[in-house]
């Protein structure tokens, strides 16, 4: 029955497809002719894709190593970390009866860099990047992208900012130290601590080149999402999962440059003495020539990129989730357009709230309750989106595979996550929950773990596309369980430590007796951390494992579903489809919809019956 | 040539599209900018000088570079060759001279004691009319790769050269308006 599908769909193709004749001008010998230009230099957005996806891979490991190591030197000061100095050197110090410590500075230089490379490498660029690049010229038809080789200039942009992130990792003083957020004057000063001299040179450095990334990648997926939709894709006939890239990549494009700009300034102040944001500093008693500026400009300048940020990591996420969930519900998505308006929605809101990340800067009360307000209003458009996917599963023919474990966890992670927000929108709770351990809760749940939750269900889901073979099962499921028991073991308690006052970033907490009480929560902490980054190794394992050695796909379209991208062969080639371009009939979740038939899927380039003629026009 | 010289069927061809893209990022990169300055300039503690002549010479200059390059367009879509190449090279010499007396701007700020360390108002106007330099560098850049098509191709006039040169029309029309945009915005912030 399937493989007669297939062939019933191929034939639709070759019949009532549109001729582009592409493949009459051999042009695509041109971009893959050896192998340097098909796997390294290629612009080939499938390949772009696996670029940013195993690069990504690799910052996480990184990224998360590094949040273990301080996790160990927080939860248990007492043990011995003697054994991490092949690796880190002189940041461990052993003390005279042999005990290995983690030097503070660099604890605070581990806690930056952790936060830099998951915001930025993993969930922006390994998880947009990715995503965007595979699907967005393959669900709408397209060849490629708009432009191939600013696409391949995107990647290695990337690949730049990664190199000098990393360097900078080896630096005799150290990485950048003073958070992820990178506020002045700790950044704006070379001598304010040992991070702020050549380690946030090159911070700062990498993430200029990883802005214009985001932005060669964004004009990309915008004009290719505009311009080069196959005939009959209209925008309301765009799976989710573009509307989501699409919408992420304007909100990137309009928010980047305005880091950029602070980025600049801060350049300025560093290099060149301005003082755009320092005033009336003293360093070992000594005053500093810069007077008149002001460093909550630049947290103006940060969370106006800071907010949208957030979103731009969490969109890809929720059109991934809106995807996987309603092919394994084999239903269509509840509220297809609600969906959409949400989007935008949240888009246009996430603009327009940036200030309550600076409730306790000294911003106005008066101007900072405009902020709460539109917090809380974001708050709506979100409840659409929970409401709409758990209405996509109500009562649907639910195959609980790992692709959909995971979308069904990220609704669970953004739930929990995203009621937290409503409380630290309100600037009067956020006077006490401000900078605490509650603060780090609410946005690893909503954003870290379900962020990551939407990409596993992505990368499970469309692996057999990447690779033309499935991850191991039985693999996925126990890293899905586990990941999801251990998340919830790492972040939860994290909420009792914020209500007591415990500040985030701190050290050691040695001297507050107030706190004393909570060793055995952190030490609890650590060890769930330590399982669930094993659970994850688990899942690089699978990954690496799969591509090579993974059940094959035999057939194209694995997972019956309607998009386009199961139309194409299943070894990927050059323009995406062997012959003429698949023409679009129908928008992207017929499923289930023809209770007589046994296919309960109709794919979009199938033409409408009769009877959908009769009853629909 | 790229695949969407294959593929496209709507009317505005998908690199224009791409570069109105970017100059919208080019656009919030500078908005931001200038609401620092709104900012910093609300808080007080702020210098007030007297803008020298030379800004105002010069941003005729690169007015009147847009008008002598639209002109060059003009005459190429008309099939002018003496006309297209000659209005090309004058806007490449007025790009060119727009830079150089940025450049002699400054040192005149810099002689009336308006210093990059001193007061943020004079930083504030280097640092963007700096970074509005460079983007007309990279307009610049783009003059010369119409500079060569121009003297090395055989004049002929093709749809696929027509856009590429609009692409350059485009690119230098925006940072000709950006400038005066960003000019107008300080003398009138004085
Ligand atoms: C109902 C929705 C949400 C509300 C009302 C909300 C509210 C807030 C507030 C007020 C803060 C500042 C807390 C403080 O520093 O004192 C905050 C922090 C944060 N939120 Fe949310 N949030 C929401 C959803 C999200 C989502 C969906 C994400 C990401 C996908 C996210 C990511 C973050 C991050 C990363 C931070 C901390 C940044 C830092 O200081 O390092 N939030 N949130
Ligand atoms: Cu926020």
């Amino acid at each position: 029955m399937a493989s007669q599908v297939a062939v019933e769909q191929d034939a639709i193709i070759r019949e009532e497809g549109y001729d582009d004749h592409f493949h009459e001008h051999h042009h695509g010998d041109k971009y893959q002719s050896n192998f340097i230009t098909t796997y390294i230099f290629s612009q080939d957005h499938k390949i772009i894709a696996r670029q940013f996806l195993i690069t990504g891979i690799f910052w996480a490991i990184v990224g998360s190593a590094m949040s273990i190591i301080f996790r160990m030197q927080l939860g248990f000061p007492e043990e011995s970390l003697a054994w991490l100095k092949p690796i880190l050197g002189k940041w461990i110090t052993i003390s005279a009866d042999g005990v290995g410590t983690l030097a503070p500075e660099f604890y605070y230089a581990l806690v930056t860099m952790h936060g830099t490379i998951i915001v930025f490498f993993v969930l922006t660029a390994g998880l947009s990047g990715t995503f965007s690049n595979l699907l967005i010229p393959l669900q709408l038809g397209a060849r490629d992208m708009a432009s191939p080789f600013l696409n391949m200039l995107s990647y290695w942009f990337f690949f730049l900012a990664s190199i000098v992130m990393f360097f900078s990792l080896f630096l005799n003083t150290g990485p950048f130290s003073g958070g992820w957020t990178a506020y002045p004057p700790l950044s704006a000063l070379p001598q304010a601590s040992t991070g702020s001299g050549a380690g946030m040179t090159l911070w700062i450095v990498s993430l200029v080149f990883f802005v214009v990334s985001v932005l060669l990648g964004g004009i990309n997926y915008i004009t290719t999402v505009l311009n080069l939709r196959t005939k009959g894709m209209s925008l309301w006939r765009m799976p989710l999962t573009i509307w989501a890239f699409f919408i992420t990549a304007i909100i990137g494009l309009l928010s980047f440059p305005v880091l950029a700009s602070g980025f600049f300034l801060l350049m300025f102040d560093r290099g060149l003495g301005t003082s755009f944001f320092l005033s009336e500093i003293y360093i070992a008693g000594e005053a500093l020539p810069q007077v008149g500026g002001s460093p909550i400009l630049y947290q103006h300048l940060f969370w106006f990129l800071g907010h949208p940020e957030v979103y731009i990591i969490i969109l890809p996420a929720m059109g991934i989730v809106s995807e996987v969930m309603s092919v394994h519900a084999r239903k269509p998505i509840f509220g297809y357009r609600a969906m959409v308006y949400s989007i935008l929605a949240i888009a246009f809101l996430s603009f327009i709230v940036w200030a309550h990340h600076m409730f306790m800067a000294g911003v106005n009360p008066f101007i900072s309750n405009f902020f709460v307000i539109f917090t809380l209003i974001i708050a709506v458009p979100s409840a659409v989106k929970v409401f709409n996917w758990i209405s996509t599963l109500y009562k649907g023919n639910l195959r609980l595979n790992t692709p959909m474990l995971f979308a069904i966890g990220f609704v669970s992670m953004f739930i929990s996550g995203g009621l937290t927000g409503i409380f630290l929108g309100n600037s009067a709770i956020d006077i006490v929950m401000h900078d605490t351990y509650f603060v780090v809760a609410h946005f690893h749940i909503v954003m870290g773990v379900a962020a990551f939750f939407g990409m596993f269900a992505g990368v499970y889901n469309w692996f057999p596309k990447m690779f033309g073979r499935f991850m191991n099962e039985t693999l996925g499921k126990i890293h899905f369980w586990m990941t999801m028991i251990g998340a919830y073991a790492i972040f939860w308690p994290m909420h009792y430590l914020g209500m007591a006052g415990v500040p985030r970033r701190y050290y050691s907490f040695d001297t507050f007796d107030a706190f004393s009480h909570f060793d055995g929560t952190n030490k609890f902490i650590t060890i769930a951390a330590i399982i669930t980054f094993g659970a994850q190794l688990l899942f690089v394992v699978n990954f690496f494992y799969s591509i090579w050695y993974g059940k094959k796909m035999t057939t194209k379209n694995p997972w019956q579903s309607t998009t386009l991208e199961w139309t194409t062969p299943i070894k990927g080639i050059h323009g995406n489809w062997p012959g003429k371009l698949p023409v679009v009939h129908r928008w992207a979740y017929d499923y289930s919809k023809d209770e007589t038939s046994d296919v309960d899927f109709i794919p979009q380039h199938h033409p409408l019956t009769e009877n959908e003629v009769r009853t629909e026009h | 040539m790229s695949q969407v010289e294959y593929q496209r069927r709507n009317k505005i061809h998908p690199h224009k599209f791409a570069l109105w893209v970017a100059m919208a990022s080019i656009i919030m990169m500078f908005a931001a900018l200038t609401s620092a300055y709104l900012v910093r300039q609300a808080a007080g503690n702020w210098l007030e000088y007297r803008m020298p002549g030379l800004f105002y010479i010069n941003t005729a200059v690169i007015l009147l570079s847009s008008f002598t390059l639209h002109g060059a367009y003009l005459g190429f879509k008309a099939g002018k060759e003496l006309l297209y190449k000659v209005l090309l090279v004058i806007s490449f010499i007025l790009g060119i001279a727009f830079v150089v007396l940025q450049y002699y701007g400054w040192m005149a700020l810099y002689d009336i004691g308006i210093y990059l360390t001193g007061n943020p108002s004079g930083a504030f106007f280097y640092m963007i009319s700096g970074l509005h330099a460079v983007h007309v560098l990279g307009g610049i850049a783009a003059l010369v790769v119409a500079l060569i098509h121009a003297f090395v191709l055989k004049f002929k006039v093709t749809r696929k050269r027509k856009n590429r040169f609009q692409l350059v029309l485009h690119y230098w029309h925006f940072v000709d308006v950006l400038w005066i945009y960003l000019f107008v915005f300080v003398l009138l912030q004085h």
